[in-house]
């Protein structure tokens, strides 16, 4: 019989998993370049959520860093793409 | 007890998370995409972070933990509205006929 808590790390990760399967999808179909930015968005979401996971996992709480650290890069990505289409539409 | 109560929110953030998954593939387009993915996957991010604190109380976790949720809390809803500016002014078709759009210039 499998402990509650093993239980839910397994269905936390599968679920995120499969999210990034659904995000790569979009990602490969998405018509416009927009939805191909907001798919990295959640993709940084979801990384975040794995690595969490693997935190609560392994017992180390030295991930925690990681998490800060996509949570800014995400923000910075965003801002960066929004500035370079910005100079693409005023030209 | 606490391994439970953890237990239960991860379980819950990483199925936000899932469900703001579905919606980016599911809905109509970008704008609606958009509020899939900041309101359903800023939700996953607190139940999951406040599953980490619970799971270690030690006030590193807790100061880091609570950096993470202000950074998300607080630039998500930025980045998006600047993505869907850019959106908006690249005319990016609409998936459905909106009620009320306020950036039309006829309006």
């Amino acid at each position: 019989m499998m402990n509650f808590f093993t239980f839910a790390l397994f269905f936390s990760s599968t679920c995120l998993t499969f999210s990034l399967f659904l995000g790569l999808y979009r990602l490969l179909i998405g018509p416009t370049l927009p939805d191909r930015i907001i798919v990295l968005d959640l993709v940084a979401s979801l990384v975040m959520g794995l690595v969490l996971v693997f935190a609560a996992k392994s017992g180390k709480t030295v991930y925690l860093n990681a998490v800060v650290v996509i949570a800014l890069l995400s923000f910075m990505s965003n801002i960066a793409f929004a500035k370079y289409l910005r100079r693409q539409i005023n030209d | 007890m606490i391994e439970w109560i953890s237990g239960l929110l991860l379980m819950s953030g990483s199925f936000f998370m899932l469900v703001a998954a579905i919606g980016v593939v599911k809905f109509a387009d970008v704008y609606s995409r958009m509020h899939a993915i900041t309101k359903a996957a800023s939700l996953g991010m607190i139940l999951m972070l406040a599953a980490v604190i619970l799971l270690f109380p030690t006030a590193m976790v807790v100061i880091e933990a609570i950096l993470t949720l202000l950074f998300v809390v607080m630039t998500a809803p930025v980045g998006t509205h600047m993505i869907a500016r850019i959106a908006y002014k690249m005319n990016v078709p609409k998936g459905m006929p909106y009620v009320v759009d306020e950036m039309d210039p006829d309006l």
